[in-house]
């Protein structure tokens, strides 16, 4: 259902990024990137204030004419940016924000390997299959 | 084949090869160099190349089967050098049959000539661990293989690689071959497989093989899948068969036909080297072992980084990043199965899951004395002899590479020594069972087990950091001192004057304790002895007593007999009987008493020197006191003098 699913780190910098293989990839990072500005501002607008009540979900960042982006962050400032095609409009928010959750689930497991340093790549083949299941619809 | 063979045979020494031979060699040719060619992946040109009966094995593969032949590297390389392929830099068909001539020569104790090819001779035999349906040669072999195979795998990187990689050949070739076909006829040859190595050459061949990198594996995952089955179980029933009988292999094989994943089945031998192993990292094993805890652990198996993180995804099913013993039990099992050179499989195995791994092995061996032995060098610190023993037990089991059946055997042994007598061995407990619940039985039994011979309490006596009085040393005092010892943990230290007990201690009617320091072991005695006796009439000696390991009331039951001698006074006399009612080796006891005469003399000094000190602070004050009291009464006079004058 997703095109490209990418994991930012704190820093800003991609800690995992998959897009499907058909399209330019270097679109997708791009769209990836560019979308980061967006989730900042979003995240500054809720203010210091709200800092704990803030929601996860971000809902659309932004929309192309081919895709939208979603975006999601955690307490711990890891992005997660989801871009979906236009096209594919039967997918709703609800759908949305359960692949979030799923993503955060698999991440947090991830997390959870002793063998996984916080700041790598994430190599973690469970969560691969878990993007792809993710991914697998776009036809 | 054969015509390639016949045909070059023109290059090289002359080869007359019967119809069997032929077939065999050029079977085993076409393994080697499918094995090459697999392994390197595809080749349309090496498939070409076979066709045109013109291929060439790869060495490797052709390596690991001559070494499969179990001849020695020297005959080996003379074969190697005979048949022409070092000359020629490859093995072709020629030299590879040649090859293949001269170690059937060499097998029949021929030697390695020319001229021994030219002869009947019979198939040469090569030790595969592969079924022996596709081999139909080394079915003799594999009877005395292993010994010598272990060796190789130990010296040679890969080599599980190649067998799988042969094998998986064999697979391909053989997709009719079910995989539960195969266990039934391997199990028979593990069977055979004789006691060689202990965990400690495969740990060593753990350090020597480099992990394979599994991506490469990833297609032949199903095939991998049988393969497995069939081929997989060898180097785990060496495992296996290293520790235990070979009954014990049976009853797990004939358990096996549910999965055809024998690979992934833990044995009973490994499931108890690995709570072995989860103990020494966490006491309690029911609880989890950590994550850090368990990295630091596996990342001793230097497997890399990526692997042991997707060995702990495999292993970890809650997800928590914490090991239970299931848990642990299935990534320390799929750590050695990835030493041994299997592709870690997708997904956990089912023999594997943490629900089938607690029902399977409901109640490990908790009995094993090990594990008494960990609870009681944990719990008990007054068996230190045993402590002694058990430690160097904890530290070689927590050892990752060392550890050797033969260091887990001996520890169990010698650990069975050393306890049978003082404890009885826990029966199977139940893996939930706390360490507590053996820590307090841990205790009284060595209460209790204390008074049953005079040895052990002669050991344990030892091991605290003053020894224990021996009740055959003829101090008049020690038997009566000991017992005013322990009848008299209230009296105060006032008895004995200056100095109060220690808190540690309690108080103990101290002036007749220092020339019983010797015979301090003998607590019993000193229960029933009339507290007062000893501490009045003894010389005021006091606190060397104190330094007395807070065991010695333990010992109150080591000697009944010595309740006799209640009655003794402290005289010389007493001491005779005292030291009579027990045998104990004297020279210990003399030394110990020396100790212990030291030991007082110097607190003697001591006192005396701080007595000194003080008699000296005393007069200095003293001599203040005067001076002031002079001054005082120059003051009054003064007083006095003036007063008339005012008062006038």
């Amino acid at each position: 259902m997703a095109v490209c699913i990418a994991v930012i780190a704190k820093e800003n910098y991609p800690l995992y990024i998959r897009s499907t293989p058909m399209e330019n990839e270097l679109k997708f990072h791009y769209m990836v990137h560019t979308s980061l500005d967006v989730v900042d501002e979003k995240i500054s607008a809720m203010g210091k204030a709200l800092v704990d009540q803030r929601e996860l979900y971000l809902g659309l960042l932004y929309p192309t004419e081919d895709y939208k982006v979603y975006g999601y962050v955690t307490n711990s400032k890891v992005k997660f940016v989801m871009v979906v095609d236009s096209s594919n409009t039967a997918l709703r928010d609800n759908e949305i924000r359960s692949m979030f959750r799923k993503l955060h689930n698999s991440y947090t497991d991830v997390m959870c390997n002793p063998f996984y340093n916080p700041g790598d790549r994430i190599q973690s083949r469970v969560f691969d299959n878990m993007v792809t299941s993710m991914m697998i619809q776009v036809c | 084949m054969e015509a390639a063979a016949g045909g070059g045979c023109g290059s090289g020494p002359s080869l007359l090869l019967s119809d069997g031979e032929q077939q065999c060699y050029s079977e085993l040719f076409a393994r080697c160099v499918g094995a090459a060619s697999g392994g390197q992946g595809p080749g349309p040109a090496e498939a070409a190349r076979v066709a045109s009966g013109t291929a060439s094995a790869a060495a490797g593969p052709v390596a690991d089967l001559f070494r499969a032949s179990q001849l020695p590297a020297e005959t080996l390389h003379q074969i190697t050098e005979l048949c022409g392929a070092k000359r020629v830099g490859y093995f072709g068909p020629t030299q590879f049959y040649v090859a293949l001539k001269l170690i059937a020569a060499a097998q029949s104790g021929l030697p390695v000539r020319i001229e021994s090819i030219k002869c009947e001779l019979p198939l040469p035999r090569f030790m595969m661990s592969k079924n022996d349906g596709e081999m139909r040669f080394g079915n003799p072999a594999e009877l005395h293989g292993s010994k010598v195979q272990i060796p190789y795998l130990t010296t040679e990187k890969n080599s599980f690689k190649r067998m799988d990689d042969e094998e998986k050949q064999q697979e391909t070739q053989s997709p009719t071959m079910s995989p539960l076909a195969s266990p039934p006829s391997s199990p028979p040859h593990y069977q055979r497989v004789p006691l060689s190595h202990g965990y400690s050459k495969l740990r060593s061949s753990m350090e020597q093989m480099h992990p394979v990198p599994y991506e490469g594996r990833q297609p032949l995952v199903q095939p991998e899948g049988t393969s497995f089955g069939v081929s997989g179980a060898k180097p785990l029933r060496h495992q296996a068969s290293l520790i235990r009988s070979f009954s014990v292999e049976r009853e797990l094989q004939d358990n096996n036909s549910n999965y055809p994943d024998e690979p992934w089945r833990i044995t009973e031998e490994q499931r108890e080297y690995y709570i072995n192993q989860f103990r020494s990292l966490q006491p309690d094993p029911s609880s989890f072992i950590s994550g850090s805890v368990a990295k630091n652990f596996f990342t001793k198996s230097k497997l890399s980084i990526p692997e042991l993180s997707y060995i702990w995804e495999l292993s970890d099913a809650d997800c928590d990043g914490a090991l239970t013993l299931p848990e642990f039990c299935a990534a320390f099992h799929l750590i050695v199965a990835r030493k041994n050179g299997y592709p870690l499989p997708e997904g956990l195995p089912p023999t594997l899951q943490p629900e089938y791994l607690q029902a399977a092995f409901p109640k490990p061996k908790w009995e094993c004395a090990l594990f008494d032995s960990y609870s009681e060098s944990m719990l008990t610190n007054q068996q230190a002899c045993d402590l002694n023993g058990m430690e160097t037990s904890v530290k070689d089991m927590a050892d990752f590479p060392a550890p050797t059946q033969d260091v887990t055997g001996d520890d169990k042994q010698a650990l069975k020594s050393t306890l049978t007598e003082a404890l009885p061995k826990d029966v199977p407990e139940d893996p939930a069972t706390p360490k507590d619940s053996n820590s307090l039985k841990a205790r009284p039994r060595s209460r209790s087990y204390s008074s049953t011979s005079i040895e052990e309490a002669m050991k344990r006596g030892e091991d605290p950091p003053t020894p224990p009085p021996r009740p055959q040393k003829t101090h008049s005092r020690a038997s009566s001192l000991d017992l005013n010892k322990v009848f008299q943990p209230s009296v105060p230290a006032t008895k004995s004057g200056l100095l109060p007990p220690p808190p540690a201690l309690p108080p103990r009617p101290c002036p007749s304790q220092q020339p019983e320091q010797v015979s301090e072991a003998e607590l019993p005695p000193q229960l029933n002895r009339a507290p007062s006796q000893a501490a009045e009439s003894s010389p005021a000696k006091k606190d060397v007593s104190y330094s007395q390991p807070p065991s010695k009331p333990i010992r109150r039951k080591f000697r009944p007999e010595n309740q006799s001698t209640e009655s003794q006074e402290p005289s010389t006399a007493v001491g005779g009987p005292a030291s009579g009612a027990t045998v104990k080796p004297h020279p210990t006891v003399q030394k110990q008493s020396s100790k212990q005469k030291k030991a007082i003399q110097t607190a003697i000094r001591k006192n005396k020197e701080a007595n000194a000190v003080l008699a000296r602070l005393n007069s200095e004050l003293q001599q203040q006191l005067k001076e002031v009291h002079q001054e005082r009464i120059a003051l009054e006079n003064q007083l006095e003098q003036l007063r008339p004058v005012t008062v006038l």
